[in-house]
């Protein structure tokens, strides 16, 4: 099993896909910087990631089969 | 026909009687935005019988907001939003009290109207107003529901529910406000009628909630919808580590305006585009995301504004003429490019859409 990135908002156009399985990664600061190599304007888009539908606010430990999302902000009305 | 009648469906339910419908009639709500969230909201909650309702905004009606407010109809048009919304939620509903509040939100009147209402609904469509209400209603100790959508995608919560020293807020998810441009508005990126629709009945839910203590209220967590998919995705907020201060004081000297620090930019028009875009020494950059429509062959170059950092050593020694869909993120762009490179920039005013027209 490995880890399901999803993607919301204009993270979608960012990275052209709104889901993502990737192979085990020790942690989400990895992983995040990861995707910011593999597509660098993320480095300049806002985001905040969830683990398994929790917001995470520092590194967080990742194992197999954990769901990581990162959602932008939206402002329509 | 008597009150009884009028909400004797909502009454019959299980946990819904006559005392939760008075607590409804007893209600102050304040709409702040009659747009795509707005109006849906506020036909649910007048339909509901909330007692008093305040609805905010500026705007008059246009025709490109009809495919979304469906509160309004085409004799409406040029009409002020609030008037004709509190004109036929009147004949809707004469139990409810609507009050009309014809001006955007800002710092000098955001405390005094927000301090008479029980509960808000953010159903503006930009940060800054986001961003205010959010800090007011941290002051005021008053919760609100938050909505905003973005092209097929929407998302609610609600905030400030609890009298803790530290509520969950908007900041928690995002502290800052985006930098204007950084995220296209639905002006620039579109959205699809039912999506507001959808997400402005799911705010008038929460209200509804709130008031009458029925279920559970989406309290710390982020639901989001995904309307191509027909998904939700329920994500736990986690609140900041650090208590987040806010009061009366650091509320009016905040500041919540967009281009505060940023250049002027010189705006062209179609007619002054036209001209220019032809000469050789100047460079037609389209700023618009790769999805974006039509397709124009006029361009030497397209950099959406999200790649626009990474790209910027791509833009050549010209005089760099910006286009965008509406004139927006183009002023943005150009600011960007010129904090970094020493061009003459230009932004084309009212963007492809007054090119079209």
């Amino acid at each position: 099993m490995a880890i399901t990135v999803y993607f919301f908002g204009s993270l979608v156009d960012i990275t052209g896909q709104s889901k993502k399985e990737l192979n085990s990664f020790s942690d989400t600061d990895a992983l995040n910087l990861l995707l910011q190599k593999d597509y660098p304007t993320l480095i300049s888009t806002k985001y905040f990631i969830a683990v398994n539908q929790q917001m995470i606010k520092t590194n967080h430990e990742l194992n197999n089969g954990d769901i990581v999302a990162l959602m932008p902000p939206f402002s329509g009305g | 026909m008597t009150d009884r009648d009028r909400y004797q469906r909502q009454m019959i339910l299980p946990g819904f009687g006559l005392d939760t419908q008075e607590k409804l009639l007893a209600a102050k709500v304040l709409i702040i935005g009659v747009g795509g969230l707005g109006c849906p909201a506020l036909q649910y909650l007048v339909g509901a019988g909330v007692g008093y309702i305040g609805i905010m905004d500026a705007d008059k009606i246009s025709l490109s907001n009809l495919h979304r407010q469906l509160l309004f109809t085409e004799s409406d048009i040029g009409l002020l939003k609030v008037s004709q919304a509190a004109a036929k939620m009147r004949l809707l509903n004469a139990d409810v009290t609507i009050e009309t509040y014809p001006f955007h939100i800002d710092q000098s009147n955001a405390l005094a109207i927000i301090s008479k209402y029980d509960l808000i609904i953010d159903a503006t469509d930009n940060f800054p107003a986001k961003y205010l209400i959010n800090d007011a209603c941290l002051v005021l100790n008053k919760p609100y529901v938050f909505g905003a959508v973005s092209r097929y995608e929407g998302q609610v919560a609600v905030f400030n529910l609890d009298t803790s020293s530290n509520p969950i807020q908007y900041r928690d998810l995002f502290p800052e406000a985006p930098k204007p441009g950084e995220v296209p508005s639905c002006a620039e990126a579109g959205v699809i009628g039912v999506l507001p629709g959808i997400i402005g009945a799911m705010q008038a839910a929460e209200a509804i909630k709130i008031i009458t203590g029925i279920g559970t209220p989406l309290y710390g967590r982020l639901y989001h919808y995904n309307l191509l998919l027909a998904q939700g995705f329920e994500i736990e907020i986690s609140a900041n580590e650090k208590v987040f201060e806010m009061n009366e004081r650091i509320f009016l000297e905040n500041c919540y305006e967009e281009n505060e620090d940023e250049m002027d930019i010189p705006e062209i028009t179609v007619s002054e585009f036209n001209r220019m875009r032809v000469l050789p020494e100047v460079y037609v950059l389209d700023v618009r995301e790769r999805h974006e429509y039509p397709s124009i062959d006029f361009s030497d170059a397209q950099i959406p504004m999200s790649e626009l950092q990474a790209k910027m050593h791509e833009i050549p020694e010209k005089e760099i003429c910006i286009i965008c869909h509406q004139g927006i993120r183009s002023v943005y762009a150009a600011q960007q490019i010129s904090k970094k490179r020493n061009l003459k920039v230009y932004s084309v005013k009212g963007g492809l859409t007054a090119y079209f027209k």
